[in-house]
């Protein structure tokens, strides 16, 4: 097990779209293994994707099972080959980023998704993900495509205005 | 660093902010942080400028360009510097008819509970015949939500429509 080096903000790799993972052998197992390492020794940070530490791989681990009030999750995941098939609805919320220390801003993301995924084995899974943890999957599936949160953040104005609309075309969708 | 906080304000028109920042990077000045906007038809600019030799010398770069552009600007020495940003964890969300004291008694109501205003944007939207006040606030405050839902519950009773909301901030 070893640290791996977080990459920061202007780092070209972070724009790069990483490949998809054909090889589910040792050295890939113990890749995450690190990136788990990784993930628990910066602040916080529910989730990591591989290419913030410069592994061009579609690889995430998201655990939204302890943040400070309790969201729906499906405890520790690890998603190789993410894609989300389904999104639903829209809202607002502040992210923050490994990659991008000492800044928070709003990002408009889907409430509600559908994601495709392979387990480290290589079995393939599909599960539905709300809120906090939908929001986080897509911070980090933008990784995979790089994209940064920074790229998708939104303005206060946007925010007061958008808002609006969303809440009365919310009434009439029920 | 040796940060001046300038304020700017002046009727707005396109290339305020171009003229106003070529002036002061051409003077050898950098920015910190800024916060610019436009409010009833005139432009609002507040920004962290470091790297001027003295007051004087950024007051004589900037006298010309706000002269040119009719800006009115002020400009202070501050104390604190950058990375000292401070998430919030509330979002107050506030609608109602406008009318005087909405402002007032949300935050009064919020400063009694000890919340910490980080942003506040607010705006008279929809026609003046019936204007609606809308205002969204982001913060900190180390107490529970039901505390704050219950020091704002007073101004549901003079139809001022408050909504607070927990921000937990995704690290990802």
């Amino acid at each position: 097990m070893a640290l791996l080096e977080i990459l920061k903000l202007p780092d070209p790799r972070l724009k790069e779209v990483a490949e998809e993972v054909s090889c589910f052998d040792d050295e890939f197992k113990n890749f995450i293994a690190d990136l788990e390492e990784t993930r628990q020794a910066g602040p916080a940070a529910v989730g990591i994707a591989a290419p913030q530490v410069g592994r061009l791989q579609r690889i995430v681990i998201l655990d939204c099972s302890s943040t400070r009030k309790p969201v729906p999750n499906h405890g520790h995941l690890i998603l190789v080959n993410p894609e989300i098939v389904e999104w639903d609805g829209f809202e607002l919320g502040r992210e923050g980023c490994l990659s991008v220390p000492d800044y928070t801003g709003n990002v408009i993301r889907a409430e509600r998704i559908k994601v495709r995924f392979q387990d480290p084995q290589g079995e393939e899974h599909e599960c539905e993900m709300v809120d906090f943890e939908a929001r986080a999957l897509q911070h980090e599936v933008d990784h995979l495509d790089g994209i940064l949160f920074i790229d998708r953040l939104v303005s206060r104005r946007t925010d007061l205005f958008q808002r609006k609309v969303y809440q009365k075309s919310g009434k009439k969708r029920k | 660093m040796n940060w001046l906080m300038l304020t700017l304000v002046g009727e707005d028109q396109p290339g305020i902010v171009a003229r106003v920042t070529d002036a002061l990077y051409r003077g050898g000045c950098t920015l910190g942080e800024t916060s610019m906007i436009r409010l009833g038809g005139n432009f609002t600019i507040m920004m962290m400028v470091d790297g001027a030799q003295s007051e004087q010398a950024l007051e004589s770069l900037i006298a010309p360009v706000a002269e040119q552009l009719e800006l009115k600007f002020h400009l202070d020495p501050m104390r604190g510097g950058l990375h000292q940003h401070r998430v919030p964890n509330y979002q107050v969300r506030v609608n109602g008819a406008d009318r005087a004291g909405i402002v007032a008694k949300v935050t009064a109501a919020l400063a009694e509970s000890g919340f910490n205003i980080l942003e506040l944007a607010s705006d008279v939207v929809g026609d003046s015949a019936t204007p609606v006040y809308i205002m969204t606030i982001q913060g900190y405050a180390e107490t529970e939500i039901e505390r704050l839902e219950s020091a704002l519950k007073p101004l549901a009773a003079e139809e001022i429509d408050v909504h607070v909301s927990a921000v937990e901030t995704l690290i990802g």
